[in-house]
């Protein structure tokens, strides 16, 4: 049947949520913009608090099996389980402030691809850890098959070599889960991913990004050099396989991860749409939905434009992490939530600085601090160019060499 | 003295149960009932459309095949003849843009009656419900149409130019001009907006009334629906011709209902321009490979897919609150304002992908981008 609504077991984990967004981030949301690379110690407690509320989560544990027990399926045996919860909480909290949420300690994608891989051995090690994910090189962004470091074997360990940049929260996670080939000349079959501990010798610390915006969020450049890890540390299967197989199993962390960028681009529009609603109305512009565009004030008329487009982003990515939770392929539709919603939230926050005027742009009100904050989530996880290839090529049924 | 029909009182379906869950999985019996109706909009309806489009008329056997489906009897209580307890706004949004993915115009022409009853299941009294209502659950239910818009710029729905006034002994006398009514020429019922002490009312109006005059209205779109300007000249109406009570709650549903009709509508339209340029990028070759192999062809073709499933969610979303008897009026403006930009550019964007052969009669996209103007534009003629 269909509902459209956010399911109403988790409004408590909404409310809770945006609570902790209003009293814990917002305020310490402009200091944390100025104090860039300067650790946020407000966020331990709060981190220690979603850390009890997850593991009282039923099934939402760090388990691999994100289905929930028979009762919590609703009317037809749909699911909404922890990629919708996760996605809920993290909106709110993205309302907030993203650069925050993505600092919070052990709340890193990178345990989203430990999860998607690891043995029982491996999470019993790692489950749980604050972890960082390594992919992109100076050399290789969008083109993540294009990827230089290397990872020998030499007898119990691998070796790995090279350089990576632009890791979120790489200087303050406890894990970096670290892409890199063991053969250059095997392509994508042979790129594997590593669990990498942060205060490995071998993994230094090159430098940290200065930011247009999430500047709350440490941006890591790391150089591998002879970096040993056990061979235990490898995710997935060791084996090169000549297929894109290998290389898609790595790809499908993006079906889990990028509806959450999607949500966190919902979660920072919300926050800049309500505020200029809010000016709007105190400057006596009310927004009335009834009464047709062509007949209000330019004003409104834009402001209902932009709300129509942050509402589609909304369900698009509702919709592709209810397919991820009942294991629907979500691949295009994970790439559709994150194309609109990236665009939408640049789009919606830079014209809400400009409906502000002034006060929009300048440093008093947050506005000006939203929109630098969503234009990355334009580009990480997939910039807006690749999730359109990856629409278009599944649409028209072409392959990757066909559509470049 | 009060008559049977009063102490019953009226018939109303009524509100489906909210879901718990969120869910996009339409039901077994919506999958089933949108299967037929798309099938008979792809293999009936999309070779006609051209014809109709010309002819400003949809063609008689394609509107009895949809009084079979039922797609206009949804919105009729059990007691009157319908099928259906409950309302059900999402199985006609569905079953809407269903059969938009065959034509527009030839939609709008099925859908426009059952409008009518839909209204006088929601808002008739029991009096009009039982001297209308059956006739609609029937084998040959009336043409109807519901005549909101008027001929002006900056038309505001909510405050109709058409005035109501009442005469001394209750009656009301309408006067003013509604545009684009749907088969306003045959109709033997329309449901007219007008303005009563200053409040957007709702009349019912039988065909032969004096003052009455319909003209042909060709637009740019949705010609099948052979769409009629209706001029009111003091046309007197029984005081039992209001629908509603001039409510501002009623009123405003309508309009909010229309705009969820237009916005499944262009949803439905949205499909077709998707499936043929997803076909025609692949075929047409140009510089020795298919066009689709160019990131400028096959990203137009991606911002189709994004911008339709957009369009699609919001629209089903405002549905479901609809038929669940929540607030859902910011819903439909909403769907209205992405039908309004985005279904629009996807309609510009089909004839672009095709580039002069997309201008021509040759292929289905110029007739299209056509409809889809209506689209966000248009208020009333439909409701859901």
């Amino acid at each position: 049947m269909i509902n459209l609504e956010t399911p109403t077991k988790l409004d408590t984990l909404t409310y809770q949520a945006n609570m902790a967004a209003l009293h814990v981030l917002r305020p310490i949301s402009r200091k944390y913009d100025r104090a860039e690379h300067t650790y946020p110690v407000e966020l331990d407690g709060l981190a220690e608090l979603v850390a009890q509320a997850n593991a009282q989560q039923a099934g939402m544990s760090a388990s691999d099996t994100p289905e929930l027990p028979e009762s919590d399926a609703g009317a037809g045996g749909t699911i909404n389980g922890r990629n919708l919860a996760s996605l809920i909480g993290l909106i709110e909290m993205c309302w907030g402030d993203v650069g925050l949420m993505l600092t919070m300690p052990r709340q890193g994608l990178g345990q989203a691809a430990i999860r998607a891989v690891a043995t029982p051995e491996q999470l019993e090690r790692f489950g749980g850890k604050w972890a960082a994910m390594a992919i992109t090189e100076p050399e290789a962004g969008s083109d993540s098959a294009a990827i230089r470091t290397t990872a020998v074997l030499d007898g119990e360990d691998y070796v790995l070599n090279g350089e990576k940049i632009f890791v979120t929260s790489g200087d303050r996670a406890e894990l970096i889960v670290v892409w890199a080939t063991l053969d250059r000349s095997a392509g994508r079959g042979a790129i594997k991913s590593f669990v990498v501990e942060r205060d490995n010798p071998g993994l230094k610390l090159d430098r940290l990004e200065h930011k247009l915006g999430i500047r709350a969020s440490d941006t890591a450049n790391f150089v591998l050099e002879n970096c040993r890890v056990p061979k235990a540390n490898l995710l997935g299967s060791p084996e090169i396989t000549t297929a894109r197989e290998g290389f898609a199993g790595v790809m499908q962390t993006f079906d889990n991860t990028r509806p959450m960028v999607a949500g966190m681009a919902v979660g920072v529009a919300r926050a800049a749409l309500e505020r200029t609603r809010e000016l709007l109305e105190e400057a006596g512009v009310p927004v009335d939905y009834d009464r047709p565009l062509v007949v209000q004030g330019a004003a409104v008329a834009e402001f209902i434009q932009l709300e129509a487009d942050w509402e589609a982003s909304r369900l698009l990515t509702l919709k592709a992490a209810w397919m991820a939770d009942n294991r629907m392929p979500n691949t295009v539709a994970a790439s559709i939530a994150k194309a609109k919603a990236g665009r939408v939230a640049t789009d919606v926050t830079l014209r809400c600085v400009a409906l502000c005027g002034t006060l929009g742009y300048g440093e008093d009100e947050l506005l000006e601090k939203w929109a630098r904050d969503a234009k990355i989530l334009d580009i990480f996880e997939g910039t807006q160019q690749i999730q359109q290839l990856v629409i278009a090529r599944q649409l028209l049924g072409k392959q990757s060499k066909e559509l470049v | 003295m009060a008559t049977e029909a009063d102490l019953v009182g009226p018939a109303r379906q009524a509100a489906a149960e909210p879901g718990t869950s969120f869910d996009a999985t339409p039901t077994d019996e919506q999958r089933m009932l949108v299967e037929a109706v798309r099938d008979f909009a792809h293999r009936a309806c999309r070779p006609a459309a051209r014809s109709a489009d010309e002819a400003c008329s949809a063609p008689e056997e394609l509107l009895a095949t949809a009084v079979e489906l039922g797609v206009g009897a949804l919105g009729i209580p059990e007691r009157h003849g319908g099928v259906l307890e409950q309302r059900s706004t999402v199985t006609a949004a569905l079953v809407a843009e269903a059969l938009a993915e065959g034509d527009m115009g030839i939609a709008l022409a099925c859908l426009a009656p059952g409008s009518v009853a839909t209204a006088l299941g929601l808002w008739g009294d029991a009096d009009q419900q039982a001297a209308y209502l059956p006739a609609f659950a029937g084998d040959a239910p009336p043409v109807a149409a519901i005549a909101l818009a008027e001929p002006r710029v900056l038309f505001d729905p909510l405050a109709p130019d058409t005035a109501a006034t009442r005469t001394p002994s209750g009656d009301f006398v309408l006067r003013g001009d509604k545009s684009l009514v749907p088969r306003a020429a045959e109709a033997e019922l329309l449901l007219v907006a007008a303005t009563l002490d200053g409040a957007p009312s709702l009349f019912l109006i039988e065909s032969g009334a004096a003052g009455l005059t319909v003209t042909p209205e060709p637009a740019m779109g949705v010609r099948a629906a052979a769409t009629a300007r209706v001029s009111l000249e003091d046309v007197l109406l029984p005081a039992t011709a209001l629908l509603g009570n001039s409510d501002p709650q009623v009123y405003r549903e309508l309009v909010a209902l229309g705009r969820i009709g237009w916005s499944a509508l262009a949803a439905g339209t949205g499909q077709a321009v998707l499936d043929y340029v997803s076909a025609y990028v692949n075929q047409r070759f140009a510089f020795g490979e298919p066009i689709s192999h160019r990131q400028s062809v096959a990203f137009m073709v991606a911002n189709i897919a994004i911008e339709l499933e957009s369009l699609r969610l919001v629209t089903l979303r405002a549905a479901g609150l609809a038929e669940t008897g929540r607030e859902f009026t910011r819903e439909a403006a909403i769907a209205r304002a992405l039908a309004s930009r985005h279904a629009m550019q996807i309609g510009s964007d089909g004839v672009q992908l095709l580039g002069g052969h997309g201008y021509t009669k040759e292929h289905p996209v110029e007739r299209w981008y056509r409809d889809l103007r209506a689209a966000g534009m248009l208020e009333g003629a439909l409701i859901l």
